[in-house]
Parts: structure tokens; C-alpha cells; sequence
């Protein structure tokens, strides 16, 4: 099972939100889209969740769903705001300037898997 | 707490996981300079045993570093001093008995780094240097205890608390039907705020004892219906969650525009939402059908130009109910 610490090497994701230790941190899958109400039907918990979107509302669905860290992708920021809401609520944030398929891709070939 | 006796043959409960993990957690986040002692009672190599017996006893320590030319050289313990008094020796000076290869920590290190050391080498305690390798504190085992306990009671004591009051509301208050109404009023158009109705009564539902899956199906729930008040309600709306030991009530109200074809509304993926708003990845035209999936009855009532209520209700296993049965209900997976 990958960490996201492996992850974030692996990918050289930055991580937008505190450190914390992401070596105790293991997703359990993957989910990608862009469409909010998809992820809420189809990410699984503790899922790594590849998206373009970066507004505070991200934050507050990787909560609902207890993500294990979202990948923002195509270099898109979230304000400032969202940045210190997901620190609150324990979220992980990621940017990353690659495109989201590149991303799965690469996360796929770490061994990331849905069940 | 009065369930203490109990705890040894019962499941590790949520409640104590997470209390774990944030003790891991801790490790890692507090460093050693936070919990170590700086108030040295450093000794000089010549110093005699008997001294430092003296020593011992006056500061209530078991053990000091060694110091000579300011320099770190070694520790002496309560057993180095044992050894002398065995051989009647405690006019000998502490060089003779000291532990010379000393382990140290650098100060700015997570407590994790010190734990790693006490695992391995079974040493009672360590000095403390900083980047120049100068001594600055010691610290022990006890230390790491009291300092995680310190922290931890700073940030559980009052989630802690909240919950364990929350958890016995049901049991504490008797009525022939007790329930517990939350209201939130949802605005039209504030993008910012949505998920905050949905995260506080998840989190209110998890205080009162609910297992995680059901908060988990009433967060996902009420978030699309908090997101469709703020999409597409004119005014926006208000939000009431009616929670019994047995069951939760939800319900979603607004005054407008109504939906038209409510049989439509749940086809998945079909969505009047502006594009403006699908841009940010709303109006997926998944909401309904989300929100049918999260709950045991869904019930839409609506009139076109009038406005729109929504009804949503999650029954509880018996295991599952809030109150008296919670203790029972707090391991994961259950369901």
C-alpha cells in the first residue's frame, strides 16, 4: 500500500496545506472528476480525489467523505481561504502543474486502485 | 468516566482511536525542547558519589548529566550510584562511575526521534543539545508522558467533553419522546459557505453518538440539499435536522422557483443549473439521486412558483440508536 508521502515524491505534488506526517497517511483509492455531486457518489473514503477544481467547496466534501488528500491539478490555486479551511477540517491539499490524466496515470502505476 | 471498569474486554471505541492516533500524531508534532526538563542539575566530573547522592535527593532526580569545560561527558544515574554505595565506594568521584557513551537529542527534533532512542537502547533518559551540540535540558520518558498528557488535554478536553455530554442527552433528559432540532439558514448564492450546515450537523451527529456511517449518509445527504438551496433556491432556504434516538428528520425548505418536473429533477444528470455554475462543478444533475441514496425515505413536495420541500428521513438499526444503546454502537464497520 502507497503513502502519500510516496505519493508526493513520486509526483512532486506541493502540498498546499500543514505538514504532517504522509508517511502514516495511506489512500485507500483514487477518484477523478470535476463534477462535485460525482465525487459525492462515487469517491470512496480515505480516497485520493484528482480534480481542476480549487474552490473552498472541495474542502468541504473531502470532509463529508473523510478524502485522504485532494490533487489539484493544472496549477490551479485555491484563495487563501479554502487553503485555511482544509487546514481546519484536517484536509490535505496538493498542486500539482501536470494535467489530472497524467496524474491518475501516475498513481494508478503506484499501485492506487478503486475496489 | 463510570465505564472505566468495563474497558478492558470491551472493542476499542472511536472515541479512543482517535485518542491514539493523536497521541502518534503528537509525537511527531511537539518537539523535544517542549517537554524537556532545562532546569539542569549538570555535575562535574570530580564531584563525589556521596554528593551527588545529596544531589539526587534534594532535586528529587534520578539522574544528571556530566559536564566538565562545559562540555557534555557523561551521565550518572541512580544505578551508577547504587554500584558505588554496593561497593562502598561513595567517596569515589563521579568520573569513575558515570555512563560515558552518552546518547543525546537535538532540541528542535519531534518527540517521535527521543521515543525511537528510549525503544532501542532502554536508556531512563537523555540530554538534550542543541544545533552546536551545547546541553540545554534532559529529558525522560516522564517528561514525553506529561507533555503529550498536557497536550492532549489542551485540545481534547473540550471536544472530549462536548462529546461525552452530548453522548448522554438522550438518556439524561426524560420525556415520553425527546428530540433534538437543528436549524440553518442557507443563503442563496453564498458558494463560500456551502458545506458548512452539512460539517456541523455531521459533527454534531458524531458528538450525540451516531456511528460514523450515519453521519457520514446524513452529511452527504444534507450537503446536496444545502448546495440545490444555494444553486437554485431564490431566496435560499432553511435547513432543520430533527434527531431522535431512532431515527433523523430532515428537511429542506425554500419559497421558489419550484421544481417543475420533479420525476425529471431525479433522472441522474439532468440539471437546470446555469453554466456559470456548472463551471465550478456544480449542477451535475447527481444531487436527488445522491441524497435518495443516502437515505431511507425521501419525500419531494413542490409547486412551481411556490416553493419546494424536501423530506428526508434515516431510520436506526436498534444497535445504531442514539442513548442508552450508544456504547455499544461506537465501533466502526459495524454497520
Amino acid at each position: 500500500m502507497t503513502t502519500l508521502q510516496n505519493i508526493i515524491d513520486q509526483l512532486g505534488l506541493i502540498v498546499l496545506t500543514e505538514g504532517r506526517d504522509f508517511s502514516q497517511v495511506t489512500p485507500a483509492s483514487g477518484y477523478a472528476s470535476d463534477l462535485l455531486s460525482c465525487v459525492m457518489a462515487g469517491a470512496q473514503k480515505r480516497s485520493v480525489w484528482v480534480t481542476l477544481q480549487a474552490h473552498a467547496n472541495i474542502v468541504a466534501i473531502a470532509a463529508l467523505l473523510d478524502l485522504s488528500a485532494i490533487i489539484i491539478t493544472e496549477g490551479a490555486m485555491p484563495d487563501a481561504a479554502s487553503i485555511a479551511r482544509a487546514n481546519e477540517e484536517g484536509i490535505n491539499l496538493l498542486s500539482t502543474q501536470k494535467q489530472t490524466f497524467t496524474v491518475v496515470g501516475r498513481l494508478w502505476e503506484l499501485g492506487l486502485r478503486t475496489e | 468516566m463510570d465505564d472505566e471498569p468495563l474497558r478492558k474486554d470491551r472493542i476499542i471505541t472511536d472515541g479512543a482511536a482517535n485518542l491514539i492516533s493523536r497521541v502518534e500524531e503528537l509525537a511527531y508534532e511537539l518537539t523535544i525542547d517542549e517537554v524537556m526538563t532545562r532546569d539542569l542539575k549538570a555535575i562535574a566530573p570530580g564531584t563525589k558519589m556521596g554528593e551527588v547522592m545529596e544531589t539526587f535527593r534534594e532535586a528529587r532526580i534520578s539522574g544528571a548529566p556530566v559536564v566538565a569545560n562545559g562540555e557534555l561527558i557523561g551521565v550518572v544515574s541512580l544505578e551508577d550510584l547504587i554500584r558505588a554505595l554496593r561497593e562502598s565506594n561513595i567517596e569515589a568521584p563521579v568520573g569513575e562511575y558515570m555512563t560515558r557513551m552518552v546518547l543525546t537529542v537535538n532540541a528542535r527534533n519531534p518527540l517521535i526521534e527521543a521515543l525511537k532512542v528510549f525503544e532501542q537502547k532502554r536508556v531512563g533518559r537523555l540530554p538534550v543539545v542543541d544545533d552546536d551540540n551545547k546541553l540545554v535540558g534532559i529529558i525522560t520518558k516522564g517528561d514525553i508522558t506529561s507533555g503529550v498528557m498536557h497536550a492532549l488535554e489542551y485540545d481534547y478536553q473540550e471536544e472530549e467533553v462536548r462529546r461525552y455530554r452530548a453522548r448522554h442527552l438522550f438518556e439524561d433528559i426524560v420525556s415520553d419522546r425527546t428530540s433534538l432540532t437543528l436549524r440553518y439558514k442557507i443563503q442563496h448564492g453564498a458558494f463560500a459557505q456551502g458545506g458548512n450546515a452539512s460539517s456541523h450537523i455531521k459533527r454534531a451527529l458524531l458528538r450525540l453518538g451516531a456511528s460514523p456511517q450515519i453521519a457520514r449518509r446524513c452529511g452527504i445527504a444534507i450537503y446536496e440539499a444545502e448546495m440545490n438551496l444555494i444553486i437554485h433556491a431564490t431566496h435560499g432556504g432553511m435547513i432543520r435536522v430533527e434527531i431522535e434516538p431512532h431515527r433523523i428528520l430532515m428537511e429542506a425548505i425554500d419559497d421558489g422557483p419550484g421544481i417543475y418536473d420533479v420525476d425529471l429533477a431525479m433522472k441522474p444528470g439532468y440539471s437546470t443549473a446555469p453554466d456559470s455554475i456548472r463551471e465550478l462543478g456544480f449542477g451535475a444533475g447527481m444531487g436527488l439521486k445522491n441524497i435518495q441514496r443516502c437515505v431511507d425515505d425521501m419525500y419531494v413536495d413542490s409547486t412551481p412558483g411556490r416553493g419546494t420541500r424536501l423530506e428526508l428521513r434515516i431510520n436506526m438499526q436498534p444497535q445504531e440508536s442514539l442513548g442508552d444503546a450508544t456504547h455499544k454502537n461506537l465501533t466502526d464497520g459495524g454497520a
